[in-house]
Protein backbone atom coordinates (compact mmCIF):
# COMPACT_ATOMS: atom_id res chain seq x y z
CA UNK A 1 0.00 0.00 0.00
CA UNK A 2 1.47 3.74 -1.19
CA UNK A 3 1.33 5.97 1.88
CA UNK A 4 -0.93 9.56 0.88
CA UNK A 5 -2.92 11.74 2.22
CA UNK A 6 -5.47 10.09 0.53
CA UNK A 7 -4.62 6.72 2.08
CA UNK A 8 -4.77 8.30 5.63
CA UNK A 9 -8.19 9.39 4.65
CA UNK A 10 -9.44 6.30 3.35
CA UNK A 11 -8.21 4.53 6.79
CA UNK A 12 -9.65 6.92 8.76
CA UNK A 13 -13.02 6.71 7.70
CA UNK A 14 -12.66 3.00 7.93
CA UNK A 15 -11.87 3.52 11.72
CA UNK A 16 -7.99 2.34 10.62
CA UNK A 17 -8.68 -1.17 10.96
CA UNK A 18 -7.18 -1.91 7.62
CA UNK A 19 -3.74 -0.62 7.81
CA UNK A 20 -1.29 -3.56 7.34
CA UNK A 21 1.66 -4.55 8.70
CA UNK A 22 4.61 -2.61 6.76
CA UNK A 23 6.99 -5.49 6.65
CA UNK A 24 6.58 -9.39 5.96
CA UNK A 25 8.06 -11.74 8.65
CA UNK A 26 8.90 -14.76 6.61
CA UNK A 27 10.84 -17.56 6.84
CA UNK A 28 14.28 -17.77 5.33
CA UNK A 29 14.33 -19.38 2.29
CA UNK A 30 17.12 -22.00 1.26
CA UNK A 31 19.48 -20.18 -0.89
CA UNK A 32 19.42 -16.01 -2.28
CA UNK A 33 21.58 -14.37 -4.28
CA UNK A 34 22.78 -12.00 -1.85
CA UNK A 35 22.71 -11.81 1.95
CA UNK A 36 22.77 -9.11 4.25
CA UNK A 37 24.04 -9.72 7.92
CA UNK A 38 22.72 -6.76 9.81
CA UNK A 39 19.11 -5.04 10.11
CA UNK A 40 20.36 -1.68 11.37
CA UNK A 41 20.42 1.20 8.80
CA UNK A 42 23.16 0.61 6.30
CA UNK A 43 21.62 -3.38 5.68
CA UNK A 44 18.46 -2.22 4.97
CA UNK A 45 19.67 0.81 2.37
CA UNK A 46 21.48 -1.93 0.81
CA UNK A 47 18.44 -4.02 0.48
CA UNK A 48 16.62 -1.22 -0.71
CA UNK A 49 19.17 0.08 -3.03
CA UNK A 50 20.12 -2.93 -4.44
CA UNK A 51 16.71 -4.38 -5.27
CA UNK A 52 15.30 -0.63 -6.63
CA UNK A 53 18.44 0.91 -8.70
CA UNK A 54 20.27 -2.63 -9.24
CA UNK A 55 17.53 -4.97 -10.05
CA UNK A 56 18.70 -7.22 -7.65
CA UNK A 57 15.78 -8.48 -5.70
CA UNK A 58 16.15 -12.24 -4.64
CA UNK A 59 17.72 -10.75 -1.33
CA UNK A 60 17.74 -11.58 2.52
CA UNK A 61 18.70 -9.27 5.50
CA UNK A 62 19.40 -11.34 8.27
CA UNK A 63 19.25 -9.31 11.77
CA UNK A 64 20.23 -10.71 15.10
CA UNK A 65 17.48 -8.50 17.39
CA UNK A 66 14.72 -6.86 15.61
CA UNK A 67 15.52 -4.32 12.97
CA UNK A 68 16.48 -1.15 13.84
CA UNK A 69 17.61 -1.86 17.33
CA UNK A 70 21.10 -1.39 16.80
CA UNK A 71 22.96 1.80 16.08
CA UNK A 72 20.23 3.30 13.58
CA UNK A 73 18.02 4.30 16.61
CA UNK A 74 20.64 4.99 18.79
CA UNK A 75 22.55 7.90 17.40
CA UNK A 76 21.64 11.84 17.67
CA UNK A 77 20.05 12.02 14.38
CA UNK A 78 21.95 14.16 12.48
CA UNK A 79 22.43 14.72 9.12
CA UNK A 80 25.92 16.80 7.34
CA UNK A 81 28.02 16.79 4.56
CA UNK A 82 30.97 19.25 5.75
CA UNK A 83 34.08 17.42 5.75
CA UNK A 84 37.49 18.58 4.32
CA UNK A 85 38.74 15.77 2.96
CA UNK A 86 38.60 14.54 -0.90
CA UNK A 87 37.90 10.48 -0.13
CA UNK A 88 34.94 12.19 2.55
CA UNK A 89 33.49 15.40 0.60
CA UNK A 90 31.86 13.85 -2.25
CA UNK A 91 30.41 10.51 -0.41
CA UNK A 92 29.08 12.29 2.58
CA UNK A 93 27.48 15.54 0.12
CA UNK A 94 25.59 12.36 -1.98
CA UNK A 95 24.56 11.36 1.25
CA UNK A 96 22.71 14.60 1.97
CA UNK A 97 21.50 14.47 -1.81
CA UNK A 98 19.77 11.59 -0.84
CA UNK A 99 18.52 12.92 2.18
CA UNK A 100 16.68 15.34 0.67
CA UNK A 101 15.07 13.28 -1.55
CA UNK A 102 14.51 9.99 0.67
CA UNK A 103 10.85 10.36 2.00
CA UNK A 104 9.65 10.79 -1.81
CA UNK A 105 11.93 8.19 -2.61
CA UNK A 106 10.94 5.59 -0.35
CA UNK A 107 7.47 6.82 0.75
CA UNK A 108 7.67 6.99 3.82
CA UNK A 109 8.05 10.12 6.63
CA UNK A 110 11.40 10.18 8.07
CA UNK A 111 11.17 13.55 9.21
CA UNK A 112 13.78 14.95 7.46
CA UNK A 113 14.68 18.44 8.76
CA UNK A 114 17.63 20.90 7.46
CA UNK A 115 17.70 23.47 10.23
CA UNK A 116 21.32 23.97 9.49
CA UNK A 117 24.51 22.31 11.11
CA UNK A 118 26.66 25.09 13.29
CA UNK A 119 30.09 24.02 14.20
CA UNK A 120 31.66 27.03 16.17
CA UNK A 121 34.86 28.26 16.60
CA UNK A 122 36.61 29.22 19.82
CA UNK A 123 40.13 30.87 18.45
CA UNK A 124 41.44 32.63 15.73
CA UNK A 125 43.32 29.32 14.90
CA UNK A 126 40.46 27.23 14.58
CA UNK A 127 38.65 29.94 12.38
CA UNK A 128 41.11 29.60 9.72
CA UNK A 129 40.52 26.00 9.65
CA UNK A 130 36.82 26.34 9.38
CA UNK A 131 37.30 28.61 6.44
CA UNK A 132 39.23 26.56 4.87
CA UNK A 133 36.81 23.65 5.22
CA UNK A 134 34.44 25.78 4.12
CA UNK A 135 36.19 26.40 0.76
CA UNK A 136 37.05 22.93 0.17
CA UNK A 137 33.21 22.38 0.17
CA UNK A 138 32.57 25.27 -1.56
CA UNK A 139 34.91 23.93 -3.74
CA UNK A 140 33.37 20.52 -4.29
CA UNK A 141 29.75 22.65 -4.62
CA UNK A 142 28.57 22.01 -1.14
CA UNK A 143 27.15 24.97 0.73
CA UNK A 144 28.93 26.30 3.40
CA UNK A 145 28.78 29.64 5.42
CA UNK A 146 31.38 31.33 7.73
CA UNK A 147 29.77 33.52 9.90
CA UNK A 148 30.95 35.90 12.68
CA UNK A 149 30.30 36.51 16.36
CA UNK A 150 27.30 39.28 15.84
CA UNK A 151 25.53 37.13 13.19
CA UNK A 152 25.50 33.89 15.58
CA UNK A 153 24.40 36.32 18.65
CA UNK A 154 21.13 37.39 16.26
CA UNK A 155 20.62 33.55 15.36
CA UNK A 156 21.22 31.44 18.82
CA UNK A 157 21.44 33.67 21.78
CA UNK A 158 21.64 31.44 24.49
CA UNK A 159 25.65 30.79 24.00
CA UNK A 160 28.08 31.55 26.14
CA UNK A 161 29.93 34.13 23.79
CA UNK A 162 32.44 35.28 26.52
CA UNK A 163 33.78 32.12 28.14
CA UNK A 164 36.94 33.02 29.66
CA UNK A 165 38.62 30.46 27.95
CA UNK A 166 36.65 29.57 24.88
CA UNK A 167 35.00 32.44 23.63
CA UNK A 168 32.63 31.53 20.72
CA UNK A 169 33.95 34.13 17.57
CA UNK A 170 32.61 32.50 14.39
CA UNK A 171 30.80 29.29 13.28
CA UNK A 172 30.77 27.65 10.37
CA UNK A 173 27.06 26.97 9.07
CA UNK A 174 25.42 24.13 6.59
CA UNK A 175 22.55 25.01 6.06
CA UNK A 176 21.09 21.79 4.18
CA UNK A 177 22.37 19.99 7.17
CA UNK A 178 19.81 18.90 10.23
CA UNK A 179 18.28 15.99 11.78
CA UNK A 180 16.09 13.00 10.59
CA UNK A 181 13.71 10.74 12.41
CA UNK A 182 16.30 8.15 12.82
CA UNK A 183 13.73 4.76 13.48
CA UNK A 184 11.54 5.56 10.61
CA UNK A 185 14.50 5.41 8.65
CA UNK A 186 15.14 2.12 9.09
CA UNK A 187 11.39 1.17 8.84
CA UNK A 188 11.64 3.51 5.44
CA UNK A 189 14.32 1.92 4.51
CA UNK A 190 12.80 -1.32 5.67
CA UNK A 191 9.25 -1.57 4.07
CA UNK A 192 11.10 -0.02 0.70
CA UNK A 193 12.85 -3.57 0.69
CA UNK A 194 10.30 -5.65 1.38
CA UNK A 195 7.64 -4.00 -0.97
CA UNK A 196 10.24 -4.95 -4.00
CA UNK A 197 10.59 -8.42 -2.78
CA UNK A 198 13.25 -8.82 0.14
CA UNK A 199 13.45 -10.91 2.56
CA UNK A 200 13.50 -9.27 6.41
CA UNK A 201 14.85 -12.17 8.77
CA UNK A 202 14.62 -10.88 12.33
CA UNK A 203 16.04 -12.92 15.64
CA UNK A 204 18.17 -14.93 12.83
CA UNK A 205 21.63 -14.95 14.48
CA UNK A 206 24.38 -15.29 12.51
CA UNK A 207 27.04 -18.43 13.83
CA UNK A 208 29.04 -19.05 11.20
CA UNK A 209 30.47 -18.44 7.37
CA UNK A 210 30.48 -21.52 5.37
CA UNK A 211 33.35 -21.80 2.70
CA UNK A 212 34.15 -23.97 0.18
CA UNK A 213 37.86 -25.65 -0.56
CA UNK A 214 38.65 -22.81 -3.17
CA UNK A 215 37.77 -20.32 0.50
CA UNK A 216 34.96 -18.88 -1.56
CA UNK A 217 31.61 -17.97 0.67
CA UNK A 218 28.92 -20.27 0.00
CA UNK A 219 26.23 -19.30 3.07
CA UNK A 220 25.78 -18.53 7.20
CA UNK A 221 24.82 -20.99 9.51
CA UNK A 222 22.66 -19.35 11.53
CA UNK A 223 20.02 -20.30 14.59
CA UNK A 224 17.36 -20.95 11.76
CA UNK A 225 19.82 -23.57 10.16
CA UNK A 226 22.32 -22.84 6.78
CA UNK A 227 21.17 -20.46 4.31
CA UNK A 228 23.44 -20.46 1.48
CA UNK A 229 24.19 -17.42 -0.95
CA UNK A 230 26.19 -16.54 -3.85
CA UNK A 231 27.42 -13.15 -1.95
CA UNK A 232 27.80 -12.20 1.57
CA UNK A 233 28.04 -8.71 2.42
CA UNK A 234 28.68 -7.73 6.39
CA UNK A 235 26.49 -4.69 7.49
CA UNK A 236 27.50 -5.08 11.43
CA UNK A 237 29.12 -2.06 12.15
CA UNK A 238 29.85 -2.12 15.73
CA UNK A 239 30.67 -5.35 16.04
CA UNK A 240 31.92 -5.98 12.49
CA UNK A 241 35.34 -7.54 14.29
CA UNK A 242 33.26 -10.39 15.42
CA UNK A 243 31.33 -11.36 12.09
CA UNK A 244 34.63 -10.91 9.81
CA UNK A 245 36.74 -13.21 12.40
CA UNK A 246 33.72 -16.15 11.23
CA UNK A 247 35.83 -15.64 8.11
CA UNK A 248 39.25 -15.51 9.14
CA UNK A 249 39.75 -12.24 8.81
CA UNK A 250 40.88 -9.12 11.52
CA UNK A 251 40.21 -5.59 10.55
CA UNK A 252 41.73 -2.19 11.40
CA UNK A 253 38.85 -1.74 13.91
CA UNK A 254 38.60 -1.02 17.53
CA UNK A 255 35.23 -1.56 19.35
CA UNK A 256 34.19 1.48 21.44
CA UNK A 257 30.93 2.65 23.33
CA UNK A 258 29.54 6.46 22.49
CA UNK A 259 26.77 7.78 25.21
CA UNK A 260 24.27 9.58 23.64
CA UNK A 261 21.75 11.73 26.37
CA UNK A 262 18.19 13.16 26.14
CA UNK A 263 16.73 16.06 28.19
CA UNK A 264 13.03 16.18 29.51
CA UNK A 265 10.76 17.80 26.95
CA UNK A 266 10.92 21.59 26.72
CA UNK A 267 9.97 24.40 24.50
CA UNK A 268 11.31 25.27 21.44
CA UNK A 269 14.99 26.75 22.39
CA UNK A 270 17.64 24.96 20.27
CA UNK A 271 16.92 26.02 16.34
CA UNK A 272 19.88 24.37 14.97
CA UNK A 273 22.60 21.51 15.50
CA UNK A 274 25.46 23.31 17.24
CA UNK A 275 28.92 21.57 17.35
CA UNK A 276 31.25 23.18 20.26
CA UNK A 277 34.71 23.59 18.53
CA UNK A 278 35.93 23.62 22.20
CA UNK A 279 35.12 19.97 23.06
CA UNK A 280 33.55 17.65 21.06
CA UNK A 281 29.46 18.51 22.69
CA UNK A 282 26.72 18.77 20.07
CA UNK A 283 23.23 19.77 20.51
CA UNK A 284 19.67 19.60 19.05
CA UNK A 285 16.08 20.21 19.83
CA UNK A 286 14.03 16.87 18.95
CA UNK A 287 10.43 17.83 17.55
CA UNK A 288 9.32 16.22 20.93
CA UNK A 289 11.06 18.97 22.59
CA UNK A 290 13.75 17.11 24.29
CA UNK A 291 17.50 18.02 23.87
CA UNK A 292 19.25 15.53 21.81
CA UNK A 293 23.34 16.05 23.11
CA UNK A 294 26.45 14.05 23.37
CA UNK A 295 30.42 14.24 23.29
CA UNK A 296 33.46 11.72 22.76
CA UNK A 297 33.53 7.51 23.35
CA UNK A 298 34.21 6.67 26.74
CA UNK A 299 38.18 6.02 25.39
CA UNK A 300 38.39 2.24 26.32
CA UNK A 301 36.97 -0.75 24.39
CA UNK A 302 33.75 -1.91 24.67
CA UNK A 303 31.07 -4.15 23.69
CA UNK A 304 28.56 -2.97 26.33
CA UNK A 305 25.83 -0.71 24.90
CA UNK A 306 26.37 1.36 28.44
CA UNK A 307 29.40 2.90 29.30
CA UNK A 308 31.05 4.99 32.37
CA UNK A 309 30.10 8.28 34.34
CA UNK A 310 32.98 10.11 33.85
CA UNK A 311 31.93 10.63 30.39
CA UNK A 312 28.45 11.92 31.80
CA UNK A 313 30.07 14.46 33.63
CA UNK A 314 32.30 15.56 31.25
CA UNK A 315 29.71 15.82 28.66
CA UNK A 316 27.33 17.99 30.77
CA UNK A 317 30.24 19.94 31.76
CA UNK A 318 30.91 20.91 27.86
CA UNK A 319 27.11 21.27 27.80
CA UNK A 320 27.14 23.73 30.37
CA UNK A 321 30.09 25.45 29.07
CA UNK A 322 28.47 26.23 25.72
CA UNK A 323 24.74 27.07 26.75
CA UNK A 324 24.40 27.82 30.67
CA UNK A 325 20.59 28.02 30.28
CA UNK A 326 20.99 23.78 30.31
CA UNK A 327 22.10 23.39 33.59
CA UNK A 328 18.46 23.71 34.62
CA UNK A 329 17.29 20.91 32.21
CA UNK A 330 16.77 17.23 33.51
CA UNK A 331 18.57 14.87 32.05
CA UNK A 332 15.76 12.23 31.04
CA UNK A 333 17.29 9.08 29.41
CA UNK A 334 20.82 8.14 28.19
CA UNK A 335 22.36 5.30 26.44
CA UNK A 336 25.28 3.88 24.56
CA UNK A 337 25.70 2.12 21.09
CA UNK A 338 29.10 0.63 20.45
CA UNK A 339 30.92 1.65 17.31
CA UNK A 340 33.55 0.35 15.07
CA UNK A 341 36.20 2.99 15.49
CA UNK A 342 38.64 2.82 12.78
CA UNK A 343 42.17 3.35 12.34
CA UNK A 344 41.80 6.62 10.30
CA UNK A 345 38.33 7.85 11.21
CA UNK A 346 36.84 6.97 7.87
CA UNK A 347 34.75 4.07 7.17
CA UNK A 348 35.74 1.05 4.88
CA UNK A 349 33.03 0.16 1.67
CA UNK A 350 34.80 -2.74 -0.03
CA UNK A 351 35.44 -6.61 -1.41
CA UNK A 352 37.90 -8.62 0.98
CA UNK A 353 40.31 -11.01 0.45
CA UNK A 354 37.78 -13.65 0.20
CA UNK A 355 35.60 -14.44 -2.82
CA UNK A 356 32.08 -13.28 -2.46
CA UNK A 357 31.97 -11.15 0.87
CA UNK A 358 31.86 -7.84 1.08
CA UNK A 359 31.93 -5.25 3.89
CA UNK A 360 30.74 -2.22 5.32
CA UNK A 361 31.96 -1.53 8.64
CA UNK A 362 34.04 0.79 10.36
CA UNK A 363 31.85 4.09 10.64
CA UNK A 364 33.09 5.11 13.90
CA UNK A 365 30.49 7.42 15.37
CA UNK A 366 29.25 9.05 12.21
CA UNK A 367 27.28 6.47 10.42
CA UNK A 368 23.64 7.31 10.65
CA UNK A 369 24.47 10.31 8.67
CA UNK A 370 25.67 8.25 6.10
CA UNK A 371 23.32 5.65 6.01
CA UNK A 372 21.22 6.87 2.38
CA UNK A 373 25.17 6.77 0.75
CA UNK A 374 26.35 3.87 2.38
CA UNK A 375 23.58 1.66 1.50
CA UNK A 376 24.02 2.80 -2.36
CA UNK A 377 27.47 2.65 -2.55
CA UNK A 378 27.48 -0.90 -1.12
CA UNK A 379 24.72 -2.09 -3.44
CA UNK A 380 27.05 -0.65 -5.95
CA UNK A 381 29.36 -2.35 -4.88
CA UNK A 382 27.86 -6.09 -4.39
CA UNK A 383 25.92 -5.58 -8.07
CA UNK A 384 28.60 -4.67 -9.94
CA UNK A 385 31.70 -5.47 -7.97
CA UNK A 386 33.39 -2.62 -8.52
CA UNK A 387 33.31 0.79 -6.11
CA UNK A 388 30.35 3.48 -6.60
CA UNK A 389 32.77 6.48 -7.28
CA UNK A 390 31.89 8.43 -4.43
CA UNK A 391 32.90 5.47 -2.05
CA UNK A 392 36.14 4.97 -4.37
CA UNK A 393 38.53 5.65 -1.87
CA UNK A 394 37.05 3.95 1.52
CA UNK A 395 38.83 0.91 0.57
CA UNK A 396 40.10 -2.01 3.17
CA UNK A 397 43.23 -2.03 2.16
CA UNK A 398 44.32 1.91 2.34
CA UNK A 399 46.17 1.03 5.89
CA UNK A 400 48.68 -1.03 3.88
CA UNK A 401 49.05 1.20 0.72
CA UNK A 402 49.19 4.54 3.01
CA UNK A 403 45.93 5.98 1.55
CA UNK A 404 44.72 6.73 4.76
CA UNK A 405 41.63 9.37 4.85
CA UNK A 406 42.44 11.02 8.12
CA UNK A 407 40.27 13.75 8.76
CA UNK A 408 41.14 14.78 11.99
CA UNK A 409 45.21 13.82 11.58
CA UNK A 410 45.57 11.82 14.36
CA UNK A 411 47.31 8.87 13.20
CA UNK A 412 46.59 5.27 13.89
CA UNK A 413 44.90 5.11 17.46
CA UNK A 414 40.70 4.29 17.09
CA UNK A 415 39.83 5.66 20.37
CA UNK A 416 40.89 9.07 19.66
CA UNK A 417 38.90 9.58 16.18
CA UNK B 1 32.54 -0.35 34.18
CA UNK B 2 34.38 -0.08 37.99
CA UNK B 3 35.20 3.45 38.41
CA UNK B 4 37.71 2.10 40.41
CA UNK B 5 41.76 1.16 39.14
CA UNK B 6 43.95 -0.57 41.70
CA UNK B 7 47.24 0.51 40.20
CA UNK B 8 50.09 -1.28 41.91
CA UNK B 9 52.13 1.65 42.57
CA UNK B 10 49.07 4.16 43.76
CA UNK B 11 46.84 2.53 45.31
CA UNK B 12 42.67 2.33 44.34
CA UNK B 13 42.44 5.39 42.59
CA UNK B 14 39.77 6.47 40.14
CA UNK B 15 39.19 6.10 36.53
CA UNK B 16 39.90 9.94 35.83
CA UNK B 17 43.24 9.65 36.44
CA UNK B 18 44.32 7.45 33.83
CA UNK B 19 44.43 7.90 30.47
CA UNK B 20 43.93 5.19 27.55
CA UNK B 21 46.51 4.37 24.87
CA UNK B 22 44.81 1.30 23.20
CA UNK B 23 45.38 -2.53 22.38
CA UNK B 24 48.57 -3.89 25.21
CA UNK B 25 50.08 -4.90 22.10
CA UNK B 26 53.62 -6.67 21.27
CA UNK B 27 55.91 -4.51 19.73
CA UNK B 28 57.63 -6.26 16.28
CA UNK B 29 61.09 -6.56 16.05
CA UNK B 30 62.80 -3.63 14.01
CA UNK B 31 63.64 -5.53 11.43
CA UNK B 32 60.49 -7.41 11.17
CA UNK B 33 58.59 -7.54 7.91
CA UNK B 34 56.18 -4.67 6.71
CA UNK B 35 53.21 -7.49 6.99
CA UNK B 36 54.10 -7.63 10.92
CA UNK B 37 54.37 -3.93 11.61
CA UNK B 38 51.42 -2.51 9.34
CA UNK B 39 49.42 -5.91 11.51
CA UNK B 40 50.89 -3.81 14.56
CA UNK B 41 49.90 -0.47 13.96
CA UNK B 42 46.73 -0.87 11.69
CA UNK B 43 45.28 -4.40 12.39
CA UNK B 44 43.31 -5.63 15.59
CA UNK B 45 41.82 -8.65 16.97
CA UNK B 46 39.51 -6.64 18.95
CA UNK B 47 37.90 -9.74 20.96
CA UNK B 48 34.43 -9.56 22.90
CA UNK B 49 35.13 -10.16 26.22
CA UNK B 50 38.66 -10.36 27.92
CA UNK B 51 41.44 -7.53 26.95
CA UNK B 52 44.75 -6.33 27.36
CA UNK B 53 45.16 -1.99 27.02
CA UNK B 54 47.48 0.14 27.60
CA UNK B 55 46.55 3.02 30.25
CA UNK B 56 48.60 5.64 31.67
CA UNK B 57 48.65 6.61 34.80
CA UNK B 58 48.80 10.29 33.33
CA UNK B 59 47.43 12.10 36.78
CA UNK B 60 49.30 9.61 39.24
CA UNK B 61 52.41 8.23 39.27
CA UNK B 62 53.10 8.25 35.71
CA UNK B 63 53.87 5.10 34.95
CA UNK B 64 52.45 2.97 31.46
CA UNK B 65 50.01 0.00 33.30
CA UNK B 66 48.74 -2.83 31.61
CA UNK B 67 44.89 -3.44 32.31
CA UNK B 68 43.26 -6.28 31.72
CA UNK B 69 39.37 -6.72 31.97
CA UNK B 70 36.40 -7.71 30.38
CA UNK B 71 35.11 -5.37 27.82
CA UNK B 72 31.41 -6.49 28.10
CA UNK B 73 31.06 -6.64 31.75
CA UNK B 74 33.73 -4.06 32.17
CA UNK B 75 34.69 -6.23 35.07
CA UNK B 76 38.85 -5.28 35.95
CA UNK B 77 40.81 -8.47 36.12
CA UNK B 78 44.30 -7.10 36.70
CA UNK B 79 46.49 -3.75 36.74
CA UNK B 80 50.20 -4.41 36.47
CA UNK B 81 53.13 -2.28 35.44
CA UNK B 82 53.98 -2.47 31.52
CA UNK B 83 57.72 -2.34 32.40
CA UNK B 84 57.90 -5.12 34.57
CA UNK B 85 55.80 -7.42 32.60
CA UNK B 86 57.03 -6.36 28.91
CA UNK B 87 60.85 -4.78 29.62
CA UNK B 88 61.51 -1.67 29.59
CA UNK B 89 62.03 -1.53 26.34
CA UNK B 90 58.40 -2.52 24.64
Amino acid sequence: MRYSAYSIIKQALSGNRLWKPAWREPEPKPHYDVIIVGGGGHGLATAYYLAKEFGITNIAVLEKGYIGSGNVGRNTTIIRSNYLLEGNIPFYEFSLKLWEGLEQDFNYNAMVSQRGVMMLAHSDGQRDAYARRGNAMRMHGVDAELLDRKQLQALMPYLNYDHARFPILAGLLQKRGGTVRHDAVAWGYARGADMRGVDIIQHCEVNAIRRDEQGRVTGVETNKGFIGCNKLALATAGHSSETARMAGLELPIETHVLQAFVSEGIKPAVDHVIVYGAGHFYISQSDKGGLVFGADIDYYSSYAQRGNLQTVEHTMEEGVSLIPGLSRAKVLRAWGGVMDMSMDGSPIIDRTPIDNLYLNAGWCYGGFKATPASGFCFAHLIAKNESHHVSRYLRLDRFERGHMIDEAGKGPQPNIH
Amino acid sequence: MASLITCPHCGTRPKEEFSIRGAALKRPDPAASEKDWHAYVYLRENPKGRYQEYWHHAAGCRRWLIVERDNVTHDVFAVSDAAAVRGASE
